[in-house]
């Protein structure tokens, strides 16, 4: 008698407790994939595809899925190491397939030579070519995330890619110091 | 609130956390008078000399400006301009070295003085209280003044406060060392600060006003005190010495004993705070409408022999000054812009004088000696102490060699003030301050970094939205001018009735075309079958006929019967076997799809027609004639009849060989060209039906025909008639010259036969 009414009980528990999660995996349902956002923060939203992927969400999800965590060429080490962290996996090093160089630039067009194709205003993800069909186009420097997109379907080779320039705003400490000391 | 006064009265202050007491070094300075300057020989002016944005320049290579004109202006409200300090030409505008820790090159104006010191038209204002509030700041704003402090930030900002303001602190704490800039200022202009303090108070409107002033300064505490007797909202309140009460934070928490939250700017907490400095250019521009265009700039340092304070134009070389005050350059010896615990080094003696540029210290290898090695932390927590904004500086000093940013954020990096206490007390000669500039400079970095990401990703998000919304409106332009097009047919209109017709015919035009292939082949098979038809019908006539024929040359000469026999049998064999064939070709022509070969049968089965007509006739006209017997002359023509019957035997045996032979060939192979051939000889056999020779002669080609094809299949086994049309044309080809051969042969031979 005591058996079956453990067995009554528990079994009534389970039922019940399974009510509870199947009303709450209902009720409080969590729409998307988070992880896929979290990792698309940590990416350096170049939009330039060199991990192969048409945009840093793309990537985010495909790392989400399982893809290779070191394919961010303009994110480089520090963006690896934070999706490692985000991962919990073993940072790697970036994918030798790409550039190491991942100073930011900034995409510069020759004015003097473009013939107004618009092939680069097509091509720029962030919509930072401005000009219109036999008209001179220009870069707004702002707005380019320096991707490189727009360089290939110029079909006059004059978009050059520019290191961003330092200014005193911008400029990083290095460590030169005044040091003071006590004088007799 | 009334007990923070009623401490500030009785004399007590709070105290700030931490801080230190470094050597002071002012008694360099401190003892002698401002020294005003004569003009140097060039000016350079940084066009941006403050925080916020750069001001555009106003005025070209070339122009000769007026002492106290405009060189810049701007719309940006954080933007305030740069004046000439003197009168004279501007010589050119390039980049150089800006007095910046960088030591980057920004755009500067060169101004080469022509002496004169030539004064714009001024305004002089004596009663600054008829001024609106907006007329007083817009003439700050317009005298280019910023805080003179050091941070630089544009002082029209900062007065044209909305809150109530409780406190207006004036910092006249200078809690550095070496520096007596301000302390001189107050010793000599006290009655112009009073009145810069006199502006601020009518434009803020604040509870009360404190002076900060450090008690190392007597003779300022002395002239300031009197200055401000029988103002009575004014205190002097004398802290104690210690570095860095000047930090505005640090001297709000000494005055008022209020704590600036992280990220709150004083405004929101009802106080604002100017430098002394400040209160004289602002007194300076609004009521003698002068522009910001000079200050006192502390030049010391034990590498001088007369150490002083002086009145610099602004843009004046810092190597002028020390060359004024007797600089005895050493070996190693360093120029320091700012104090000792929160200046830089200045790359270069050739850097301007701004208006942040409150001293320049040229120490001796004594004074400042070349930085020591750094040794590892010993975390003895003597940096904890000092810290005045209450931070663990050596936990930061880690995380900042760590790069760890997240964690630099966490114990509140942002709060350090870069004053140089802990580095001062570091037993270690850690440079603390640096690394957190570089950690901070890093995160500052990667804010904006962060900010730029987020704005390209929603451009990115913006321009995906927009190709897809110009995909949909694409797509439903497309299907509306369908349907418009379609509504506007279906309407009971002429025009839509043309399109309509139009339409048609053009969609009948677009199914010939489709169907081409197709109506081909089904117009290949009716003509087959036509030509089968009248194949059929041509062959029963003539059988019909024969039998007649037959019956009725039975009658008359039994003894031709079996010979007429065999002749019928060997015709209809020969007409079936043909016909046979011709089957054949059609079921090979419905398979070939070439035009030209349809064309050809057409003519073929034409030429079979008009033969089987042809003969047709023949053998009326001999049953005719054979019906007329019993004449001689109908012996003569039943004799005719003979030898035609005689010759059409012959002409049906090799026929029949013929046609066994091309059955034969057909059985082999699968090529439609034998028939065709086939046909096209048998023309030829009848129109040539009474040349016994020819007939043999064409026969014997056929055969020699049919070998070659038999050859040709067998090096072709596989030739299919769906195979590809080359090879069917070679085939054709083939034939064609065959046929043509063998008509050549054929008709040499009629010609031998002549």
């Amino acid at each position: 008698m005591t058996t079956l009414i453990a067995i009554l009980v528990i079994g009534l528990l389970g039922a019940l407790f399974g009510a509870l999660l199947g009303f709450a995996s209902v009720k409080f349902k969590v729409e998307g994939d988070p992880l896929v956002e979290q990792l698309d923060a940590l990416l350096p939203q170049t939009q330039c595809g060199q991990c192969g992927y048409p945009g840093c969400k793309p990537y985010a999800d495909a790392v989400a899925n399982g893809e290779a965590i070191n394919k961010c060429a303009p994110g480089g080490e520090d963006t690896i190491k934070k999706i490692a962290d985000l991962m919990g996996v073993e940072p790697v090093a970036l994918d030798e397939s790409h550039e190491q160089d991942n100073t930011p630039k900034v995409a510069f067009i020759i004015e003097d030579d473009c013939i107004g194709c618009t092939k680069c205003i097509q091509a720029c993800p962030v919509d930072a070519i401005i000009g219109a069909a036999k008209q001179m186009h220009t870069v707004i420097a702002d707005e380019c995330t320096g991707c490189d997109l727009c360089v290939a379907p110029c079909p006059v080779d004059c978009i050059e890619m520019h290191p961003v320039k330092e200014t005193p705003q911008s400029w990083r400490w290095d460590l030169n110091t005044i040091p003071v000391t006590h004088i007799e | 609130m009334e007990s923070i006064i009623e401490r500030i009265n009785n004399g007590k202050f709070w105290q700030f956390h931490g801080g230190v007491h470094p050597p002071e070094q002012k008694w360099l300075s401190n003892d002698k008078p401002i020294r005003p300057l004569e003009l140097p020989e060039l000016l350079v002016l940084p066009l941006q000399q403050h925080i916020g944005s750069a001001a555009k320049l106003s005025v070209d290579v070339g122009d000769y400006v007026l002492k106290g004109q405009p060189l810049t202006y701007s719309h940006m409200p954080m933007a305030v301009p740069v004046h000439a300090p003197t009168s004279g030409t501007i010589e050119k505008i390039e980049r150089a070295t800006i007095p910046h820790p960088s030591a980057m090159q920004e755009p500067c104006i060169y101004l080469k003085p022509d002496g004169k010191d030539k004064w714009v038209e001024r305004a002089v204002c004596d009663d600054f209280y008829s001024l609106s509030r907006e007329t007083i700041i817009e003439k700050i704003a317009n005298a280019g003044i910023s805080g003179m402090g050091g941070a630089g930030f544009p002082t029209h900002i900062k007065v044209n406060q909305k809150p109530v303001i409780d406190f207006l602190v004036i910092n006249a704490a200078e809690c550095e060392p070496y520096i007596t800039s301000d302390d001189l200022l107050m010793r000599e202009h006290s009655p112009s600060i009073i009145d810069g303090i006199k502006i601020l108070d009518h434009l803020l409107l604040p509870g009360h006003i404190l002076i900060g002033i450090e008690d190392n300064k007597p003779e300022a505490i002395r002239a300031l005190q009197k200055a401000t007797e029988g103002y009575d909202k004014v205190r002097v309140c004398v802290l104690p010495t210690k570095y860095p009460t000047g930090g505005e934070k640090q001297l709000i928490k000494a005055l008022t004993g209020k704590e600036v939250p992280a990220g709150v700017i004083p405004g929101q907490m009802g106080i604002v705070m100017q430098n002394v400095a400040t209160c004289y250019a602002i007194a300076d521009a609004v009521i003698n409408d002068t522009p910001l265009i000079k200050r006192v700039v502390t030049v010391t340092g034990q590498s001088l022999e007369k150490p002083q304070n002086v009145w610099a134009l602004l843009g004046t070389p810092v190597e002028f000054l020390l060359s004024q005050c007797g600089y005895k350059e050493a070996e190693n010896s360093m120029l320091v812009m700012g104090g000792p615990m929160m200046g830089f080094t200045l790359p270069s003696p050739k850097i301007p004088i701004i208006k942040t540029s409150n001293c320049v210290l040229a120490p001796s290898n004594k004074e400042i000696p070349t930085p020591s090695d750094e040794q590892e932390c010993i975390r003895c927590g003597q940096c904890a102490d000092v810290c005045p904004s209450h931070l663990l500086p050596q936990e930061l000093q880690w995380s900042a060699k760590a790069k760890d940013y997240e964690q630099l954020k966490k114990l509140n990096l942002f709060d350090c003030i870069d004053c140089g206490a802990c580095a001062f007390v570091c037993p270690s000669q850690i440079p603390l301050v640096q690394y957190y500039r570089v950690a901070k400079a890093e995160i500052r970095f990667q804010q904006v970094q962060e900010i730029k990401a987020d704005k390209a990703k929603a451009r990115f998000e913006a321009r995906k939205a927009r190709l897809e919304r110009e995909k949909i409106a694409r797509e439903e332009k497309h299907r509306k001018a369908a349907e418009a097009r379609r509504a506007k047919m279906n309407a009971n209109t002429q025009e839509a009735s043309q399109a309509k017709s139009a339409v048609a015919a053009a969609l009948a035009r677009v199914k010939a075309k489709k169907g081409d292939d197709a109506q081909e082949q089904e117009q290949v098979d009716n003509t087959k079958t036509e030509q089968k038809l009248a194949v059929v019908a041509a062959v029963a006539r003539a059988k019909a006929k024969k039998e007649a024929k037959a019956a009725q040359e039975n009658t008359s000469s039994s003894a031709s019967s079996p010979d007429k026999d065999r002749v019928a049998v060997a015709r209809a064999k020969a007409k079936k076997l043909a016909k046979a064939q011709e089957a054949d070709t059609t079921e090979v022509q419905a398979e070939d799809t070439t035009a030209d070969n349809s064309s050809a049968n057409d003519k073929k089965a034409r030429v079979a027609a008009a033969v089987a007509k042809a003969k047709a006739k023949k053998k009326s006209a001999q049953s005719a004639v054979s019906s007329a017997s019993d004449t001689t002359s109908e012996k003569a023509v039943a004799a005719k009849p003979k030898d035609a019957n005689e010759k059409d035997d012959k002409k049906a045996r090799i026929a029949t060989t013929v046609a066994k032979a091309k059955a034969k060939k057909q059985s082999s192979t699968d090529i439609d060209n034998p028939a065709q051939e086939e046909i096209t000889k048998e023309p030829v056999q009848a129109v040539s039906a009474t040349d016994d020779k020819k007939a043999r002669v064409a026969a014997a080609i056929a055969k020699a025909k049919a070998k070659k094809l038999a050859k040709a299949t067998d090096v072709e086994p596989e030739v299919d008639v769906n195979e590809s049309t080359p090879d069917n044309s070679v085939d054709d080809k083939k034939a064609r010259i065959a046929a043509a051969i063998a008509k050549a042969k054929a008709k040499k031979q009629q010609a031998e036969n002549k």
